[in-house]
């Protein structure tokens, strides 16, 4: 059975044919490039709100902690794709692999001890505790020292332990891999619980690995940020001096350095274009299989799909991996767009809940919906930029231009975005709930 | 002897002041938050921003003010300007209810809708602070600014370790003890708090022996209200305004709501507490109270601390994820009021 039919088709088309004319017009009036960049971002977000829309809009999760999962992303393609710092593993590698190597003993250790004390009552809860204390203690012996000289080897240009220097590409899936792991160890812990509790848990998780990637010099240089991840796409000025490259700017008409700056924004949008369409393949079969029906048959009555013999917590886990794993690919790919991983830039207003904005606007349960969600809104806040500097110089026209007021205003006005956002998601959620393009329901079908 | 004094000085420097003042922040906030818990049903993520807005009032009438000369010194204009923020925030509240949360209360959404309209409500009011007041950071401490130096301490005293009480420290902790009285009176001992409770206890009972649902929302708002406004600008004084701080904020304020057990309204300030108290014990470096407790030969070298300062934040959502996984009700048995 397809849940399709020529008419919410035709829609989808429409929606967006016109998006494509606003990025049309922001081509023909402002600059192409400008064009491009947003279009990119456009892409990245469409996918991170393609593995939101798995969670909310299939299994009815919330999971408020998708910045995190974008920066475990982006730590993959940093540490995927960068050199290693030969020195610093001298100087501590082994130290780092020893603590690990402890830490990691001591969890497995804890674990084993958690489910062979099942129903012993309170002793299960001293022996973890003590199991736990005592393998942290003991690695900050190890660790301790190896991150002290680590970080003081060459500081200013590294001061890290480097990364693996694998291509770039390759980096996508292990951020997609690296988020799933970490997804997979807080859905354990969490998936149980009741809704707002896993929402308020997620945050805290996603606070707590950028607070980690901040702080933890010798795995992310923390706020020294590492610059000049490589490439999966030429150098500007690689093109610019090459002669295929200077003909075909001449053929075309535009200067060689506007025309090779194009072609570096034109390359990454086809890779994160084809992405997106292999997520989006990827989803809709899934969606309108009988596991996807199976998922939305468990969002829609828990109760009723466990009496059918559903294990709905593993369910649950199983999508929240897959999710976390889609955001943590958009997060390798942001970083790989950017050259750099600043775990400076990470804000959950920005990295969290804008996302959610995309889905919930665009349309929970609808993979097209989450994507077109993923273009407006990302479009919509770079533009409202513009929107809000326009409606302060207009709504401060009775003021001087001197005036400090009006100055005040003029400086805050990008924060205006924040509230046209809060505002649409507000609207939306009262008067169209379920979003732009809606969810495809079979009684909508017979219609 | 001398030595053991110096040690607890040292921790009472360190540890028990600044812990009891942010205790008292966290537990005002978490307050606000188990009352929109046990009366409303969700969890309320734009809690950091409400609070933001009545600092935010705060520091507009203290401006004024200190422009037109009117101050308590010794003690902080905001104190004086204090009840303009608390009903300022009650209007913001009420507008907001009247406007959006009122709609979803009468559909009995799940909890989990109400939950994102609160996101909602946190990216617009985020937006509406931030573009008023700019981002950076603004301190509005006026007035005496210590009631017990550290110099002084070690000259009244003797000592080598000095113990230094903020002004804005003893007041964040009085007015949290006054306010906290206030709650739980109001809350056990008159009418209208005893249908609160009954209505977040079992809400279609307490509609059939008839009380009137909308007065009970309203009367949660007004209280929100005041906690959330006193709680934002005793934070902000302490610690300077800055605006996203308080949207990080909503983590140590859920954390100490749920560790005390949701919708338990000593819960929440016991969980207050208890975050502030362990966030201060876990990242203190314990060198200096060590070398005086132990002979000379057993003196630390290293810091002898349990995790670095920048971690803070992390410890409330361990004790958070514990205390869910361990006695997910809390430890006061949350639910209702």
């Amino acid at each position: 059975m397809k849940l399709w039919n020529q008419k919410s088709n035709k829609k989808v088309f429409l929606l967006f044919a016109l998006m494509s004319g606003a990025l049309l017009i922001v081509g023909f009036f402002q600059s192409w490039n400008l064009m491009l960049a947003i279009l990119n971002l456009c892409l990245i977000s469409a996918v991170m709100s393609l593995g939101v829309n798995l969670q909310w809009g299939y299994a009815g999760l919330f999971n408020a902690g998708i910045m995190g999962f974008a920066a475990l992303g982006g730590l993959a393609a940093m540490l995927v794709t960068k050199a290693p710092v030969i020195g610093a593993w001298h100087a501590g590698g082994f130290g780092i692999l020893l603590g690990m190597f402890i830490l990691v003993v001591s969890a497995i250790l804890a674990y084993f001890v958690w489910v062979r004390l099942e129903g012993r009552g309170k002793k299960r809860y001293w022996y973890v505790i003590f199991i736990v204390v005592i393998g942290y203690i003991i690695s900050r012996f190890v660790l301790g020292p190896a991150i002290i000289s680590i970080e003081s080897f060459e500081p200013s240009s590294s001061g890290y332990l480097g990364g693996a220097g694998l291509p770039v590409l390759l980096s996508w899936f292990v951020g997609g891999l690296l988020a799933a792991l970490v997804a997979f160890f807080i859905g354990r812990i969490t998936l149980g619980l009741r809704s707002d509790y896993l929402a308020i848990a997620t945050l805290g998780i996603s606070e707590i690995v950028i607070f980690i990637f901040k702080n933890e010099d010798w795995l992310t240089r923390g706020v020294k940020n590492v610059t000049g991840i490589p490439r999966p796409v030429p150098y500007e000025i690689e093109l610019q001096s090459s002669i295929w490259f200077q003909n075909l700017s001449e053929y075309i008409g535009i200067g060689v350095i506007q025309a090779s700056s194009l072609f570096v924004k034109l390359c990454y949008t086809s890779l994160f274009l084809s992405v997106l369409l292999i997520l989006l393949w990827l989803c809709e079969k899934a969606l309108n299989s009988p596991w996807g029906r199976m998922m939305r048959a468990i969002r829609d009555n828990e109760t009723a799909a466990s009496a059918m013999g559903k294990d709905v917590t593993s369910r649950h886990l199983q999508i929240f991996v897959i999710g976390s794993a889609i955001v943590g690919i958009a997060g390798a790919m942001l970083v790989t767009l950017d050259g750099q991983f600043n775990p400076t830039i990470y804000h959950p207003l920005r990295f969290t809940f804008l996302i959610w904005v995309m889905v919930i606007v665009g349309g929970s349960g609808n993979n097209f919906g989450a994507i077109l969600g993923g273009f407006v809104v990302w479009f919509f806040w770079i533009e409202a930029e513009i929107i809000g500097n326009a409606l302060v110089q207009i709504l401060t026209l009775p003021l001087s231009d001197s005036s400090s007021l009006k100055e005040h205003f003029l400086n805050t006005a990008p924060q205006l975005r924040l509230l046209i956002m809060g505002l649409v998601l507000l609207l939306f959620l009262r008067f169209a709930p379920r979003g732009v393009i809606p969810e495809k329901t079979l009684r909508k079908l017979s219609e | 002897m001398i030595d053991y004094i110096n040690a607890i000085t040292l921790l009472a420097n360190y540890i028990i002041v600044p812990s009891l003042a942010y205790g008292s922040q966290l537990a005002l906030g978490a307050l606000g938050i188990t009352m929109v818990y046990a009366v409303l049903r969700f969890s309320n993520f734009a809690h950091g921003e409400i609070m933001s807005f009545g600092t935010m009032i705060s520091i507009f009438i203290i401006w004024l003010f200190q422009s037109i000369g009117i101050s308590i010194n010794p003690l902080p204009t905001a104190l004086l300007a204090l009840p303009f923020s608390i009903t300022a925030t009650i209007i913001l509240l009420l507008i907001l209810d009247k406007t959006v949360f009122r709609y979803y209360q009468q559909q009995r959404v799940q909890p989990v809708t109400f939950m994102i309209v609160s996101v909602g409500v946190m990216f617009f009011l985020a937006g509406f602070i931030r573009f008023l007041i700019g981002t950076s950071k603004k301190n509005f401490d006026d007035g005496e600014r210590f009631i017990v130096k550290a110099s002084q301490f070690k000259q009244m005293t003797g000592l080598a370790e000095g113990l230094s009480i903020r002004t804005t420290q003893a007041i964040t902790v009085i007015v949290t003890i006054l306010l906290v009285i206030f709650i739980f009176w109001f809350l056990n001992k008159t009418r209208t708090g005893k249908s609160m409770r009954a209505f977040s206890d079992n809400e279609d009972l307490a509609l059939l022996s008839g009380i009137n649902p909308e007065r009970v929302i309203i009367i949660t708002w007004i209280l929100v209200g005041v906690l959330a406004s006193v709680a934002g600008t005793l934070y902000g004084l302490d610690k300077g305004y800055k605006p996203f701080v308080y949207l990080q904020l909503v983590l140590p304020i859920f954390a100490a709501a749920i560790v005390g057990g949701v919708g338990n309204p000593i819960g929440a300030v016991a969980g207050g507490y208890i975050i502030a108290f362990s966030e201060a014990f876990i990242t203190f470096a314990y060198k200096r109270f060590l070398t005086y407790l132990l002979p000379k030969e057993w003196a630390p070298e290293g810091l002898v601390q349990i995790l670095s300062t920048e971690y803070k934040f992390a410890i409330s959502f361990v004790l958070l994820v514990i205390v869910l996984l361990v006695r997910p009700t809390g430890l006061f048995r949350g639910k209702t009021l």
